[in-house]
């Protein structure tokens, strides 16, 4: 059971603050983190590797800086990091980004065995578009489980996984042949604190590097000149307006109310 | 004991620990370095000067790759009250050549270089992880627990670089927990200006080019405290730091007297129009000599702030626990040489830092935290006469200078000129 996991660095969201004059995110002195819900994706690959075997890779998309986050994988359990670096894959958006990290798995794949479970978070906390773990799938042609909750079970003998996974308004079990790609809501497990040896392998394991030039990459899908996805405007929303109170428990403050609602509800063909 | 999974284990990747774990490794030793912050240098606060003469001696080039501020070619000591800074100080040419005396520093960038450096040379550092107590097993240190399931390390021999709350020193029954009056709570704010303004204040020719302000005197109300302002590239660090017992006496939150020091209408001008880009607080040890406790016993020695090595006269505290885990270092190579990690052994760490400039600087200063906590006189009344003094005869008024001096003396006399010589003889004596 071989698992490869497509994490994201991504900005501490608690601690980013938004510059409200230019509409931008002050990113200066705020840490980067695994994207969160991938940390519970590789979480849930570990689980498995500790149940069936098998070896647990992690491969992210990014500047040279992402190695800090494959370093942190390595220290919860991961065996094999990849780092996918290079400039023509800058400012790629969601369908380029599934398209280099695709490459990257067959690389990974080439590496350490082929791969049954392909995991990601059920999207990024940046980007929030849930769209780059599809993306991936589809280019594989393999199942694709998005937002799962629990890991039924694994069928070595025949190939196939059982999984819950979110649906609007429940919850619903799926099986799947195997390979196939699981995308992971944060309840699907508990992070564990990592014993010391995953923290000493992790600091003695190294990153590999993987690059257009050490991998079978079209660069004429990568980066910001093959992504049809544009930004044409970034905006804050204004800020809320406090609301206004209006205290007592007599009549007069009810008719007060009355006269403040009243307008609203006829506005909206309430009244 | 179980079997030995390092040779060396070191608790904490500040300078002392980085240090000594330099040191090992490019000898080959394996090492590990445990460090509970997020990454080196996270957790780790200095007022920001860094001498380079320690360092140089551990890693000759260094000055070619670390992450270093700026050079400082002008000391400078204020005696500040309300409304006057009597200075004084020294700005040389010769701090302007290369090698360069010290450094202004980020210690969040430097010690995660230095922990770089010490990476390459072959020592594995872990992060996040704490390690609460040592193994101790027939009376010897043989290894150290941390808070990591199956967390128990085995090494011939644990350095402590874990910092002025040194858990293990502690446990060790070396050292107890510091008391109020032996430490110092120091808080300083980055505050970022261009370049350009920062070498247009203080009258320098360029970014590289730093200067520093020490300040005392009659301002911090008698309390016994070290404000300080030095020049980074693109930022000022403001900062003081309060002998904490003063703090709780005086019931003084520091975080006021830091906005006081920045609102002083002589500061206020120098950090102008910045934006504050970071705050950080940290404990200081501020005991001196007599706090310093016994630094090895069987299969351990301890190095740094652990260790109380903070020259507060000069700032100097991160070149001590450089110089501290070098020696440490030195000590452990000579034990492996000899298959001999006993107490015994490791006592050559003490001599060779009795020998060495850590402790001779310090015994010097010895009797100095004491003499401050007696003679407040010191701090308040003595600096404002030299400022009222100098005031009077600078200040041009139709009064002959004669009468002045007079007037002066007569002043002297209100302090009490027998006392006012003790004291200055006292002083004198003491840092001897």
């Amino acid at each position: 059971m071989h698992s490869l996991v497509f994490i994201k660095q991504v900005p501490d969201a608690a601690q980013v603050r938004i510059n409200y004059e230019t509409g931008t995110l002050i990113r200066e002195g705020v840490p980067s983190i695994i994207n969160p819900f991938d940390a519970h994706a590789i979480e849930a690959a570990v689980q498995l590797k500790d149940k069936y075997g098998g070896n647990v890779s992690v491969i992210s998309m990014g500047p040279p800086m992402a190695k800090e986050i494959l370093k942190k994988a390595l220290a919860m359990g991961a065996d094999k990091v990849f780092l996918l670096s290079d400039m023509v894959f800058a400012g790629a958006d969601t369908l380029a980004t599934s398209y280099a990290l695709w490459a990257g798995a067959k690389k990974v794949a080439e590496e350490v065995g082929s791969i049954d479970i392909y995991w990601t978070g059920k999207q990024a906390i940046d980007g929030d578009t849930a769209q780059t773990g599809p993306g991936i799938a589809t280019r594989f042609n393999i199942p694709l489980v998005t937002y799962a909750v629990e890991i039924k079970e694994v069928d070595k003998q025949n190939k196939k996984i059982k999984v819950s996974r979110l649906i609007d308004g429940g919850m619903e079990t799926v099986e799947v042949p195997l390979p196939c790609l699981i995308t992971t809501e944060e309840t699907i497990n508990t992070l564990r604190y990592a014993p010391l040896p995953y923290l000493i392998k992790a600091a003695k394991t190294s990153v590999v590097l993987l690059n257009s030039g050490n991998t079978e990459i079209d660069a004429e899908q990568c980066g910001l000149k093959n992504s049809p996805t544009k930004v044409k405007k970034a905006f804050t929303p204004p800020k809320r307006e406090k609301g206004e109170m209006l205290e007592g428990n007599d009549e007069k403050t009810l008719n007060a109310l009355y006269d403040k609602l009243e307008p609203i509800l006829k506005q909206c063909g309430k009244l | 004991m179980k079997k030995k999974d390092f040779d060396v284990i070191i608790v904490g990747a500040g300078p002392a620990g980085l240090a000594a774990a330099y040191k090992l490794s490019t000898a080959g030793i394996k090492v590990i370095v445990i460090e509970r912050g997020a990454f080196p240098g996270a957790k780790n606060v200095m007022g920001g000067i860094f001498y380079r003469k320690a360092m140089e001696d551990l890693i000759p080039d260094f000055e070619k790759t670390a992450p270093l501020e700026r050079h400082i070619i002008e000391q400078k000591v204020w005696l500040l009250s309300e409304d006057s800074a009597l200075s004084g100080g020294l700005r040389s040419e010769k701090f302007n050549k290369e090698p360069y005396n010290c450094y202004s520093v980020f210690r969040a960038k430097f010690d995660k270089w230095f922990a770089e450096r010490a990476k390459e040379a072959g020592a594995l550092i872990i992060t996040e992880t704490v390690v609460k107590e040592p193994i101790i097993e027939n009376g010897k240190v043989v290894g150290v627990k941390t808070d990591r399931p199956d967390g128990d390390l085995y090494a011939d021999v644990v350095i402590a670089a874990d910092g002025i709350n040194s858990l293990l020193t502690k446990a060790l029954g070396l050292r107890e927990s510091i008391t109020p009056d032996k430490v110092a709570l120091t808080v300083k704010e980055i505050i970022g200006l261009p370049e350009k303004v920062i070498n247009d204040r203080f009258c320098l020719n360029n970014n590289s080019e730093g200067a520093t302000i020490e300040i005392t005197g009659p301002f911090f109300e008698g309390m016994v405290t070290m404000g300080f302002i030095y020049t980074n590239e693109s930022s000022i660090s403001i900062g003081l730091g309060t002998i904490v017992e003063d703090l709780v006496k005086h019931k003084v939150n520091i975080n006021d007297l830091l906005e006081k020091l920045k609102n002083h209408p002589i500061v206020k001008p120098l950090i102008a129009g910045g934006e504050i880009k970071e705050y950080m607080a940290h404990m200081i040890p501020e005991g001196g000599y007599f706090a310093i406790p016994k630094l090895y016993t069987d299969g351990f020695m301890v190095c740094g702030d652990a260790a109380m090595l903070v020259n507060a006269v000069h700032r100097e505290g991160s070149n001590l626990a450089i110089e501290s885990g070098k020696l440490a270092a030195e000590t452990y190579l000579k034990a492996k040489e000899a298959g001999d990690f006993s107490a015994k052994t490791l006592s050559v760490y003490q001599k060779k830092m009795k020998n060495s400039f850590v402790l001779k600087d310090l015994k010097m200063y010895r009797h100095l935290p004491k003499m401050m906590e007696e003679k407040r006189q010191l701090l308040t009344k003595y600096p404002q006469f030299a400022i009222d003094a100098v005031y009077d005869m600078y200040n041009i008024d139709g009064v002959p200078k004669v009468d002045k001096i007079k007037a002066i003396k007569k002043s002297i006399g209100k302090l009490g000129y027998i006392r006012m010589a003790k004291d200055m003889f006292d002083l004198w004596r003491k840092v001897r």
